[in-house]
């Protein structure tokens, strides 16, 4: 393998796991706040379809991000006022999001089927761009994977740094307790809820606009799924999450590079691998050392009443 | 007495004719990937609508699409049963084992599975020969490619997909004796982020003509991106890519959903093993690029003459193994049947077929 290839693959590498870090990051708000929304896929699908309805419709990828955005964000309103204010089982109510999200998809984009349009080009930074192996890697994309940066920076700085982030988590570890202090428990996830929509609009927005500039029925995929075990696997760390997304963005590539280089491993094997890892970071944050240090928000999927003591 | 039971049995015939008159034929179909695939399922759907334009109300077609080849398919394919479904078409090749035990559960229904291998009395086989495309895609891109290294994006490791590697390699040697073929295994038939990743990775490692067996746009999408060139898959995909696509090799199904359909209603259908390809007009190669040079474009014209002739077959011996040994003997070709358990690689590709 020259060096060359090296750069090439993990350029790949960085762009296959952008959409994962994008929805991860929602998810991962939401569930700190101690909501589990299983209903990414939808999200995601539905952020697909409109951005690329938007984009075709005006000629504008901006456009077509700014409304994913929104529509990601509409759906997971859906969930919230389901989970959070008639108090619908979590679970149950993600899954119904999904499925739902991916027949409604399909349902209204069908006339674009086929078409297709100028998605994001890449902007390659100056200067940055120019640094050997880092510079093609990292800062030869496009407009959406620069965001993507940006957005890791800042929800590390406020999840850790600020009292917005600690009230944040305050609600996902103890609503009662938060409750009790004066934090406004169902506005706060109300807030994370639809910043995981948001992020899942915006992730549905890369793969029909950036990705793949076409939009075709189920085009994610599952990656909504891998998103939720990327979370775990990052064990609600929003750095980790980042880490997480390449790994998970490589593992995805590389049993394709490899076969093409000639390695005779199965690519069953190969494509195992992120679940693999998942699983083993599940094992080993159950270890019961780590527990306190490293486990999910303790209220993770537990419905919250104002009018109920704990 | 008799006369009276005579004419009653008379009438319930009439009414019976008449009823039959009436009914439409049901037709059913399952399809593994979306219609919106504009690929396989998409060409299969185009082959129903076809079915209902020429039959009209003769016909009531009913389609399931987005199946899992496994446990569901099974369920689906016993719901259009129940359903009174007259003929039901399943169409990729994992609902092999699900359509031959709802046949056995169904007589009276008759079933057709696409790229299979297993018949039954009520359980015909029908398959497309796109390894007549692929050795014409391999020719092409054997002239087309500047790095002699052309990319093969591979679904699932059967036969039908081994048999195409095999043609496209063939093909793509017989004009061009230095060609390597890079082949990745995606392990889907449609997924546009996995298949673009797949090209992304033949493409990165100096391919420069790809040619893919699974069904989405994708790997035409990407290349366009680079400026390097692909082959459609299944349907015309050249609005995806317009100056990377080479040509596609379209599917083309109403012909023979027709036919069969004729058969079923004529009371003449039997269970068979039917192959079409070029010469039933069950493959056409769809917008052949214009900008294509001169003697690749003859090429491609010569070679798609001699086999929709049937003046040459892509299997033909002498045809050695990559592991040496004598695949096709000389002056033999495969038949249909040894076509079906194609499960070797051709000399000079040099990889081994995952298990």
């Amino acid at each position: 393998m020259d060096s060359d290839l090296i750069v090439q693959i993990l350029f790949a590498a960085v762009k296959t796991g952008t959409p994962l870090l994008f929805i991860a990051l929602g998810e991962v708000i939401c569930e700190k706040s101690g909501v589990l929304n299983l209903g990414q896929e939808g999200m995601m699908l539905m952020g697909a379809v409109v951005g690329f309805l938007a984009a075709y419709g005006t000629g504008s990828a901006g456009l077509g991000v700014l409304a994913a955005m929104i529509m990601g964000c509409v759906m997971s309103l859906i969930f919230a006022v389901l989970v959070l204010h008639l108090g619908a089982n979590q679970v149950a109510t993600g899954l119904a999001l999904t499925i739902f999200g991916t027949g409604l998809s399909a349902f209204i984009g069908s006339g674009v089927v086929g078409q297709t349009i100028q998605g994001f080009q890449p902007i390659a930074i100056p200067l940055l761009s120019d640094i050997p192996f880092i510079g093609k890697i990292l800062f030869s994309h496009d407009i959406l994977v620069y965001s993507s940066f940006a957005m890791t920076f800042a929800l590390m700085f406020v999840v850790n740094k600020t009292r917005i982030g600690l009230t944040l988590k305050a609600v996902g570890e103890n609503p009662h307790a938060a409750n009790a202090i004066g934090i406004k428990v169902l506005r706060v996830r109300y807030l994370a809820v639809m910043f995981g929509g948001v992020m899942a609009g915006i992730s549905g927005a890369y793969m029909s606009l950036v990705y793949t500039p076409m939009w075709v029925e189920n085009m994610t995929a599952g990656r909504g799924w891998i998103a939720l075990a990327l979370v775990v696997f990052a064990s609600w760390r929003v750095g980790r999450i980042m880490l997480g997304a390449y790994l998970f963005g490589l593992a995805s590539i590389m049993h394709l590079v490899l076969q093409g280089l000639g390695w005779s491993i199965s690519p069953n094997l190969l494509a195992m691998l992120p679940y693999v890892a998942t699983v083993a970071v599940m094992v080993i944050i159950s270890a019961d050392k780590f527990k306190e240090k490293l486990l999910a928000p303790r209220a993770l999927g537990k419905p919250f009443d104002p009018r109920q003591m704990a | 007495m008799k006369l009276k039971s005579l004419l009653v049995s008379l009438g319930l015939l009439a009414g019976a004719s008449i009823a039959q008159a009436e009914e439409p034929l049901k037709v059913g179909f399952v399809y593994v990937g979306p219609v919106g695939d504009l690929g396989w399922s998409y060409e299969h759907d185009m082959g129903r609508k076809g079915l209902e334009e020429y039959f009209g109300d003769k016909v009531k077609t009913t389609y399931v699409e987005n199946v899992p080849e496994g446990a569901d398919a099974e369920r689906v394919i016993t719901q259009l049963a129940k359903a009174g479904n007259d003929l039901i078409f399943t169409t990729s090749f994992g609902f092999m084992n699900p359509t031959v035990k709802v046949a056995k559960r169904f007589p009276k229904v008759k079933f057709e599975h696409a790229t299979g291998y297993k018949l039954d009395k009520n359980l015909g086989t029908y398959v497309l020969r796109t390894y007549e495309g692929r050795y014409i895609s391999g020719v092409t891109a054997g002239m087309m490619t500047k790095t002699n290294t052309i990319g093969y994006i591979g679904s699932f490791p059967i036969p039908e997909v081994i048999r195409d590697i095999n043609a496209a390699y063939m093909g793509a040697k017989s004009v061009n004796p230095d060609v390597k073929m890079k082949i990745v295994w995606a392990n889907t038939w449609y997924d546009p982020g996995k298949e673009t990743d797949a090209a992304n990775a033949l493409m990165d490692q100096g391919v420069d003509v790809m040619l893919q067996h699974t069904d989405s746009p994708a790997p035409l999408i990407a290349a366009e991106k680079r400026g390097l060139r692909a082959i459609g898959q299944a349907s015309d995909q050249s609005k995806f890519a317009p100056n990377a696509h080479i040509f596609s090799v379209r599917d083309n199904w109403a012909p023979y959903y027709i036919k069969e359909v004729q058969a079923v209603m004529d009371g003449t259908w039997k269970s068979q093993d039917f192959w079409g390809g070029f010469h039933d007009d069950m493959l056409t190669l769809a917008s052949i690029n214009p900008n294509l040079p001169k003697d690749v474009r003859a090429k491609i014209d010569a070679t798609l003459a001699a086999i929709k002739s049937g003046e040459f077959k892509p299997f033909t011996g002498p045809i050695k193994d990559n592991k040496g040994n004598v695949a096709v003997p000389a002056n033999h070709s495969l038949t249909d049947q040894e076509l079906a358990q194609v499960n070797w690689y051709v000399e000079g590709i040099t990889d081994e077929i995952p298990h």
